[in-house]
């Protein structure tokens, strides 16, 4: 059984790291988000800019990934900044607070000084500092992780090298046990059929293909067919014939484990082992949606070396091609291009994909980590009102 | 660059198309890694194309990842580039009995 020493939550979760962070719920603080999170050393802020003024749909989902994130196993505590009436930032952190987890809420009044908010900000997150500092780690086993899958800005290589070597770790993960999440609803448009087959039951497959056919209504709503538009003219250049090979140099992703549960954005999954997510292409919105469904890493292969980290889970990149590795090494934690070198096989890097999992488990940090890449932000399916 | 001991993988066993790991040249062996079959080239393989392994007859599956991604407009022999002249996407209803045939297992 493979092992690794995590953080312990008050709801039976388990943490690789042990984050104290800030989150507001209306846009409007993404600025002063920052600002308090500068006044104490080692707090992260989680600004973004969905606030009120949203369709109820996209509400409910807005609060989900502000509670998923607040409530991550890999968060130690989070302090909420809220603003006026009926801010949801109270309900979010009463909610959480029956779970166990350690939050608080502060929601601005009219007319009330900046200066008194910061400081009770700045006292509540010190003592969370120091009480995150104490907390110790326990081993927690392979079963209780959970992994995210991702590409952003891909090449022509990445259906080839990085995404079936992610697709090995996929299948070893799973069959130790533990779960994946396979993103990207966009991405599996052409392809969806060949997933759908590999529901465990038709009410999975269909829930899958609903998801896919729904996001594609919407983009045609705006105008765009994706199926004819794909492959592109680049697509084409760099050796992709067809919309399902694209599809599937995608959702290779995720191996060849049967499908388990379909769920929908930031929503944790019920089942262990292979799952979908419905989220769109965009890496920053995906990974976001994946960690706040309880992913406490992601696995994201790029071919252009695109930077995109997250506040509270590390992304582990994998590289396609070894011209990448050569000039932004310091992004790229696995180098999928040594497959194209004839050094390793897509089984080999697969497994070295699977070893990196483990030590950013056991507290190594990934690149993304390193250069203190955070990007958050959450999708939204309608305008603003 | 190292010296390469193949120039193609297979995303699959099942797969009747390697990939170009490198451009080829006609007149050149296609090495597929963990393979030990050689095939001659007969065009030139732009790298990331893809090439056919064994004959493929007309109307046929691709199979990539061990998956269906296109149909074959016309026969293709071993060693040969197998793309957009060649293959075809999969019309929507070819899609639908692929989704039935295996849900009725």
């Amino acid at each position: 059984m493979k092992t690794f020493e995590g953080y312990r939550r008050a709801n039976g979760s388990i943490g690789v790291r042990n984050h104290v962070i800030v989150i507001n719920t209306a846009g409007e603080l993404a600025g002063l988000t920052k600002k308090m999170a500068q006044l104490v050393p080692g707090v992260i802020p989680v600004a973004h800019q969905a606030g009120k003024a949203q369709y109820p749909e996209d509400l409910e989902q807005t609060i989900r990934t502000l509670r998923g994130t607040a409530g991550h196993p890999n968060v130690s505590a989070a302090l909420f900044l809220g603003m006026g009436e009926g801010d949801p930032a109270e309900e979010i952190v009463s909610a959480l607070k029956k779970d166990g987890h350690h939050v608080h809420a502060i929601t601005f009044q009219k007319g009330q000084s900046i200066s008194v908010v910061l400081n009770e900000g700045k006292l509540w997150l010190e003592k969370a500092m120091e009480r995150s500092r104490n907390e110790q780690k326990e081993t927690a086993d392979i079963t209780e992780l959970t992994i995210g899958l991702e590409c952003g800005g891909s090449d022509a290589w990445s259906g080839i090298t990085a995404n079936p070597a992610i697709g090995v770790c996929s299948d070893a993960v799973v069959r130790d046990g533990g779960t994946s999440i396979l993103a990207e609803t966009t991405e599996a448009i052409g392809a969806e059929h060949i997933l759908a087959n590999r529901a465990v039951n038709p009410g999975v497959g269909e829930k899958f293909l609903k998801i896919v056919k729904d996001y594609e209504m919407r983009i045609r709503d705006t105008g765009e067919d994706i199926r004819s538009a794909n492959p592109t003219p680049g697509n084409m250049a760099g050796g992709l014939t067809t919309l399902e090979e694209k599809s599937l140099g995608c959702i290779k992703k995720g191996g060849n484990s049967p499908l388990m549960e379909v769920v929908a954005y930031a929503q944790k999954p019920a089942e262990k082992g292979f799952i979908f997510m419905d989220t769109p292409g965009y890496d920053v919105e995906s990974v976001a949606g994946l960690a706040a469904g309880g992913a406490q890493i992601v696995l994201f292969s790029t071919g252009k070396g695109s930077p995109t980290g997250s506040p509270i889970v590390p992304v582990i990149k994998i590289g396609t091609n070894p011209k990448l590795y050569e000039i932004m090494s310091e992004h790229i934690d696995v180098n999928a291009g040594k497959i194209i070198d004839g050094l390793n096989t897509i089984e080999e890097i697969g497994e070295e994909i699977y070893r990196k999992v483990m030590e950013a488990a056991n507290g190594a940090p990934t690149a993304a980590e390193k250069h203190n890449n955070q990007e958050f932000a959450i999708w939204r399916l309608a305008e603003t009102i | 660059m190292m010296s390469q001991k193949y120039n193609a993988i297979k995303l699959d066993r099942k797969d009747n198309v390697a990939v170009a790991l490198r451009s080829i040249k006609p007149g050149e062996f296609l090495a597929v890694q963990g393979e030990h079959e050689a095939i001659e080239i007969k065009e030139n393989i732009p790298y990331g194309h893809k090439i056919a392994a064994i004959y493929i007859p007309k109307d046929s599956k691709i199979i990539k990842y061990g998956d269906c991604m296109g149909i074959s407009t016309e026969e293709i022999s071993p060693g040969y580039h197998v793309h957009v002249s060649n293959v075809r996407g999969l019309k929507e209803e070819e899609r639908l009995s692929a989704l039935m045939e295996v849900q009725q297992r």
